[in-house]
Parts: C-alpha cells; sequence; structure tokens
C-alpha cells in the first residue's frame, strides 16, 4: 500500500528539524540576541544614583536634547557619516577600476589581486601600526616620499591635526579593506558571458561602452550590496579610531564616532565614570541609524535595480 | 596478599603525604592585585622574598592584571569574591567609590600609619580624612630632564626662572642642530598631565592654589591659570618639527637618542632613560623653573600607588601583617633601591644609588609639593575636568585656542555642576 507513509493523521513531528536547528538557535540567542535585546533594555532604565527604576525614553531625551550629551552625540554622528562616505566615494569607485583593469587578462594580474588583497587579511593593530609610521613626522617615510616630487613643505602631521585627523583615518581604513570590493566586483565582472560582450563589438562598440552600457548596468545589484556593507561596516567605526587614537578620540574628538562614543560611555576612561544606562541608549541609537540605512537600502535601492538572468 | 600489600602501600604513602599537608595547611597564601605588569619582576625577586624570609608562614603573590583592564577586572572579581586579600589601589578618586562601596577595608588604625605624612595619607582617604583604605606606597615626581652634553656644548645652565627657561629654549633653537623640547601632543595625556600638570603648581601656588580650587576661591579663569596656557602656547616653535603627530614614545626616544636638549618628564621614566640611553651622554634634572627670580617655588609630587586591602579578605591578619611591614623603613630601602623614580611616601629617610633619582627626590627639601590638581574631588562630574584639561591644552599648545578660552571652557564646564565654583 504505498499511500499509508504520507496518509495525513499519521504525519510525524519533523523531530530531525529541531534537532538540526538547536545548536546554532541555541548559541545565536544566548551570545547575540539576548545580549543585543539586554543592551537595549538597559538603556530604558535608571542609574543607581537615581533609583534604577524604568524611566522610558528618559536616556534617551537625554542624548538628543541636553547640551552636554547631544554635542558629543552629534559630533559622533556627524563624524560616522564622514567616516562613512570618505569610504563609498573612495573606495567603491577605485575597487570598481582596479577589478575592471584585473578582468582584462594581463601580465602580473594575480600578483596585483594577491597584493592589494593582503591588507584585508593583516590584524588591524598591525596596519595601525604601520600607518602610524609611515604617517610620523619623525620616523615616517612620508615626508621624504613627497620629497622625492618636490612637495615635502606640504607634509603635514595629518593624524594630529583636527582638520585632517578623521579624513586620514578613513583613508586607511580604505586601504585596508580596498580588497574585498575589489573581489567582489572581480567576481562579478568574471560572470558576465562573454556573449555580451562580443555581440556589443561586432555591433561597433567601443572599450568605454562595453563597460558603461554592459557591465556597469550588470554590476549594478553587487555596488548595492557593497555599499549596504560598507554602510554597517563604517557606521560603526571603532578599530582603527581606537588603535591608533585611543579612547578620547582626539584630537578635540574630532575622530569621535558612534562607537568610540559608546565605548567610553559604557566602560568609562580616566576619571569618566562608567555609564551602562546611557551607554545602552548611545547602542539603541546607533542601531536604529544602522536599521534606517538598512530599510532604506532595500526600500529606495533594492526594488528599483533590474537583475538580469544571465 | 593483596589487601595487604594494598595497606601497607597506603600507609606509605599517607606517611610520605602527611607532612607536607601539615606545611601547606601552615602556609597562608596571600595575593595582590595589581595593574603594575612592568614591575612583576622586582616584586617576585626582590621584595617578596625578603617579606616571605622574616615571615615563614605566609606566601605573597603578586598577579598583575594589564593596566587597561585593571578596573573592570577588580571590580568582576570583588564581586564574585575571587579578588585577592590585598590590592593596589590608583589615588583619589579612582578607588574611593569602591572604598565607600564597602569593598575596601579600613585601614585607619593599621600599625605603622604613623609612618606616613597626612599628604601622603590623603591620597587614599575620605574627603574629611579621617578614614583610610590604602597603604601608601610610591609617589612620582615632575621635573625637566636635560641632555647635560648638549648643556655643555651650548654653554647652558639650569635655568630657575620662566624667563629663563625662555632664554635656555630661544638659545638652542638659535644654535639650530638641536630640538629645544623633545614633545608632541598627539596623545592627550601627553599636554595635560607633561605639560599642563608640570609647570602647573608654580603658577596656582601647590597645595594652597589646589586647596583654593576645591573649595571655591580660586577659578580657572583667574589670570594664574591663563598663565599656564600662555607659557604652553609659546613652546610651540620649540617643539619637534610636525609635533600634532608626535606620540609619546616617540618624543621619549627622540630623547634618548639625543636630539633634544629638555624633555617634560615624570620620575617613572628615570629607569627606562637610564637603560635606553645607556651612558651615551650625561643626563641632569631641574625643577620646573619659578614664575619669577623671587618667587616661591613649587612641583608636582604625585602619590601614585597604595596598596589596600580586600574588605572580606580570606586572611585579613596576614594581610595586615604584610601591609605594616610595607611601613617599614626595611621595605622603604628595598624599594627604594629596586625602583627608582617611584618614591616611597614613608617618612624613613631613603637615599638611592641613582644621582638622577636623587636630584628628583632632593627638590621635596627646597619647594613646596602638591599632587595633581584634577585628581581630587573637582573631576567627579560631567564634563570631566581632567578629560577636559587634557582636550583643551593640546589645543592650545597646537596654536588651535587662546589660552583665555581654554580657561574659559575648563571654568564653564566646572561651574556646571560643582557648587563651591558656581558664580564665580
Amino acid at each position: 500500500m504505498p499511500g499509508s507513509v504520507s496518509a495525513p493523521g499519521k504525519r510525524r513531528f519533523p523531530i530531525h528539524i529541531v534537532v538540526f536547528i538547536a545548536p546554532g538557535a541555541v548559541i545565536y540567542t544566548l551570545f547575540l540576541i539576548y545580549p543585543l535585546l539586554d543592551s537595549l533594555r538597559i538603556g530604558f532604565f535608571g542609574n543607581e544614583t537615581d533609583g534604577g527604576g524604568f524611566v522610558g525614553f528618559r536616556n534617551y531625551a537625554l542624548l538628543l536634547f541636553d547640551p552636554d550629551w547631544s554635542e558629543r552625540f552629534r559630533g559622533a554622528f556627524v563624524n560616522s557619516l564622514i567616516f562613512f562616505f570618505i569610504n563609498v566615494f573612495v573606495q567603491t569607485p577605485v575597487a570598481l577600476m582596479l577589478a575592471a583593469l584585473l578582468a582584462n587578462k594581463t601580465r602580473f594580474s594575480t600578483f596585483y589581486r594577491t597584493a592589494i588583497f593582503v591588507p584585508a587579511v593583516l590584524s588591524l593593530v598591525i596596519v595601525a601600526f604601520v600607518w602610524q609610521l609611515i604617517l610620523s613626522p619623525v620616523w615616517g617615510v612620508s615626508r621624504d616620499l613627497m620629497g622625492l616630487f618636490g612637495l615635502a613643505q606640504f607634509f603635514q602631521p595629518w593624524l594630529g591635526l583636527q582638520e585632517t585627523a578623521l579624513t586620514t583615518l578613513a583613508l586607511i581604513s580604505v586601504w585596508q579593506f580596498l580588497g574585498i570590493p575589489m573581489m567582489l566586483f572581480y567576481a562579478a565582472l568574471l560572470s558576465i558571458p562573454e556573449e555580451l560582450t562580443e555581440a556589443a563589438r561586432i555591433d561597433g562598440a567601443s572599450s568605454w561602452n562595453v563597460f558603461w552600457d554592459i557591465k556597469f548596468p550588470l554590476l549594478l545589484p553587487i555596488i548595492g550590496i557593497v555599499t549596504l556593507l560598507t554602510y554597517i561596516g563604517n557606521m560603526s567605526a571603532f578599530d582603527v579610531i581606537f588603535a591608533v587614537k585611543g579612547p578620547l578620540a582626539g584630537p578635540n574628538f574630532s575622530t569621535d564616532t558612534l562607537m568610540t562614543f559608546f565605548y567610553r560611555t559604557f566602560f568609562g576612561t580616566g576619571f569618566q565614570q562608567p555609564n551602562p544606562v546611557m551607554g545602552g541608549a548611545v547602542a539603541g541609537a546607533t542601531f536604529i541609524i544602522l536599521m534606517a540605512g538598512v530599510a532604506a537600502y532595500f526600500f529606495l535601492w533594492q526594488r528599483r535595480v533590474r537583475s538580469y538572468e544571465l | 596478599m593483596k589487601l595487604l600489600k594494598g595497606l601497607t602501600l597506603g600507609a606509605m604513602a599517607s606517611a610520605l603525604l602527611l607532612p607536607t599537608a601539615v606545611v601547606a595547611q601552615d602556609k597562608v597564601e596571600l595575593v595582590i592585585e595589581s595593574w603594575r605588569a612592568d614591575d612583576l619582576v622586582i616584586w617576585q625577586d626582590t621584595i617578596l622574598p625578603a617579606f616571605e624570609a622574616a615571615n615563614p608562614g605566609i606566601d605573597v603573590e603578586f598577579r598583575p592584571t594589564p593596566n587597561t583592564d585593571y578596573s573592570t577586572a577588580l571590580s568582576t572579581k570583588l564581586q564574585a569574591g575571587t579578588a585577592g586579600d590585598l590590592i593596589m589601589v590608583e589615588p583619589f578618586d579612582f578607588r574611593l567609590q569602591m572604598y565607600l562601596d564597602g569593598d575596601l577595608a579600613n585601614l585607619t588604625d593599621l600599625e605603622g600609619m604613623e609612618n606616613f605624612s597626612d599628604t601622603a595619607k590623603s591620597a587614599w582617604s575620605t574627603d574629611d580624612r579621617t578614614e583610610f583604605f590604602g597603604v601608601p606606597l610610591a609617589a612620582v615626581l615632575h621635573g625637566w630632564i636635560y641632555n647635560a652634553d648638549i648643556f655643555e656644548e651650548l654653554g647652558l645652565s639650569e635655568p630657575t626662572t620662566a624667563a629663563e627657561f625662555t632664554a635656555l629654549l630661544e638659545a638652542v633653537k638659535e644654535d639650530g642642530r638641536y630640538t629645544p623640547i623633545a614633545m608632541g601632543t598627539s596623545q592627550d595625556f601627553v599636554p595635560g598631565l607633561l605639560g599642563f600638570q608640570l609647570i602647573g603648581p608654580n603658577y596656582w601656588k601647590g597645595e594652597n592654589g589646589r586647596a583654593a580650587v576645591i573649595d571655591g576661591s580660586l577659578s580657572f579663569d583667574d589670570p594664574a591659570f591663563v598663565d599656564i596656557w600662555k607659557e604652553l602656547a609659546s613652546w610651540g616653535p620649540h617643539l619637534v618639527q610636525g609635533y600634532q603627530g608626535v606620540s609619546y614614545p616617540d618624543m621619549q626616544n627622540l630623547f634618548t637618542l639625543g636630539t633634544s636638549a629638555v624633555y617634560p618628564a615624570g620620575s617613572w621614566e628615570i629607569p627606562i632613560f637610564n637603560s635606553a640611553v645607556d651612558g651615551a651622554f650625561k643626563m641632569g634634572a631641574f625643577i620646573p623653573p619659578a614664575v619669577d627670580a623671587n618667587g616661591e617655588c613649587f612641583f608636582n609630587d604625585h602619590m601614585d600607588m597604595g596598596i589596600g586591602m580586600n574588605a572580606n579578605a580570606k586572611h585579613p591578619e596576614e594581610a595586615r601583617k604584610f601591609l605594616t611591614w610595607l611601613t617599614s623603613e626595611e621595605f622603604a630601602k628595598i624599594w627604594a633601591d629596586a625602583m627608582p623614580g617611584f618614591f616611597p611616601l614613608s617618612t624613613h629617610a631613603v637615599q638611592t644609588d641613582d644621582p638622577l633619582a636623587n636630584t628628583f627626590a632632593s627638590w621635596r627639601e627646597q619647594c613646596g609639593s602638591t599632587p595633581r590638581i584634577s585628581y581630587q574631588i573637582i573631576s567627579r562630574g560631567e564634563p570631566n575636568l581632567d578629560a577636559e584639561i587634557n582636550r583643551v591644552t593640546a589645543l592650545v599648545m597646537n596654536g588651535e585656542m587662546a589660552p583665555e578660552e581654554a580657561a574659559g571652557v575648563v571654568q564653564e564646564g566646572l561651574a556646571s555642576w560643582y557648587e563651591p565654583q558656581q558664580g564665580n
């Protein structure tokens, strides 16, 4: 009787599915979801000094409207945005250009591909240290290198100046992670079928036209993904700033981002006492900012970009 | 047969084990929590053996945590009940709250506390100075270390007034071969700690000025403070080229490589410099020059390390015994010899073999000492005074803020939460 196994009333509970899901679900819940929700929760509670009870949105109101808090919060938010924009507008075009160059099989292209990717696998602490040395006004090679081109008088201690420190750090971050979007673009370019470009060439299109009219539209979805990843990675930028500038994100808070601000608030530094409840509020606000960006991506970009079946 | 054999073996084993077990029971083990990982070898090989030799029943272990994690690690251990019986404590407001919360024991009546001056003890006391929770271990002193070879070559001598100091900087700059001051402002604490706190005491007149700021009768926009930032601003042309990007290790290296005339030092740098310079040139030290020729002189003599006791210590008696030993002359001698640059705080007169350290120590007899101005009481609110001083001093030295504006910003920040300063 072939039908008896799948008879409706006798269907067994799919216990194997639970068994397979459980380890991942338990670990993920315990170490990611629970801490995330709990850090959001403490943002709604008071300090020991004011009783510690539920205070609703008071901490968020302090963060947005209290002059001391809001000035730092706004500064950190603007700096994070600048950090992100520098990354997007420098990293993405350069990575795209390099990928387009490497996709044409040229000599040494494997070497260049590896060389450009190497910094991405280095420890950030090493990258920060090396760049501090390169840019050091005392030992650094930058002044001498610039001198070769007669530019020595334009050398500045960029990491130490208020006006340039954040841009310099953002460019260090671009340098380090350039290889990752480059590889994504490279893979996408390779997956574009030869027939398309060949057909275009036969129709008389130049290489320039082939790239902008055929390849670029096909790359748009991946450019969107790269921008989204850059947004998530850089609005929460912390490590490079902390490694070079420490928790005070000097000079004069000019490199202070949402995450260094969170670190100072939550863990304290020097005489500044740890303030977990305000730290929770900063984390919550950052979460909302990140979510808003991701939502904008899905509603404004992904719905409009056309993907082609190749 | 088998049973008998087993019994014999068992008896033999217990006979062998028994004596050691008895000894292990007798030995009390004390653990010192500390952030001074650098000093591990000195504690293990020099200080603790001396105590253990005199007290065979007590084993002391020095167990440091990296200094950046100390605060978090310590409070976690105290909460979990796994902290050692002895706890090294930073001065003033760093650990006062821990005492008030009942995590640190009251050591007011500890035998030997009379060997410390009230000033030394004040760094580990309640605000009214009636209860003490730390045995003072060591102080660090601030002053200028100079390259004596360069001084000789250029015919310079130790300056005693601010005007002479400026002339000295000009002379080195004029010569052109050396950087006058090995200093960079890339790390925030350098301008604040090694600039403002170094030359400041002469301007605010030491302890009197510090007390006056705390009781509200002297404010940071007073001309005395503006003059500090004015002097710091005037250093700009005399610092390393590109000093805004020069870090603390860089400036140390620049001095020990013999490229600069003077260095704004803390005495903790004496052993570091001794080994880095290694006789390549002679070093000397002078006290931050007085504001004018007949003015009194003051310098920064800062209580830096103390040791307290865990309020829930497992062996409080032995721990107190150890703490009392730390107040003895014997300990002061061992410490002074082992750690030049960290000066014992007890009233026993001890000398070291290090000429540079002795120069620093001699200032205590000539001039008034005072701890860092922002470390007690006035850094308890937001915006944090100590962080603000670091921030604005860096701006002043980088030429991005006027001295008067810096004074105004610091005063306004302090007055926004500190009542005695309101209405100034």
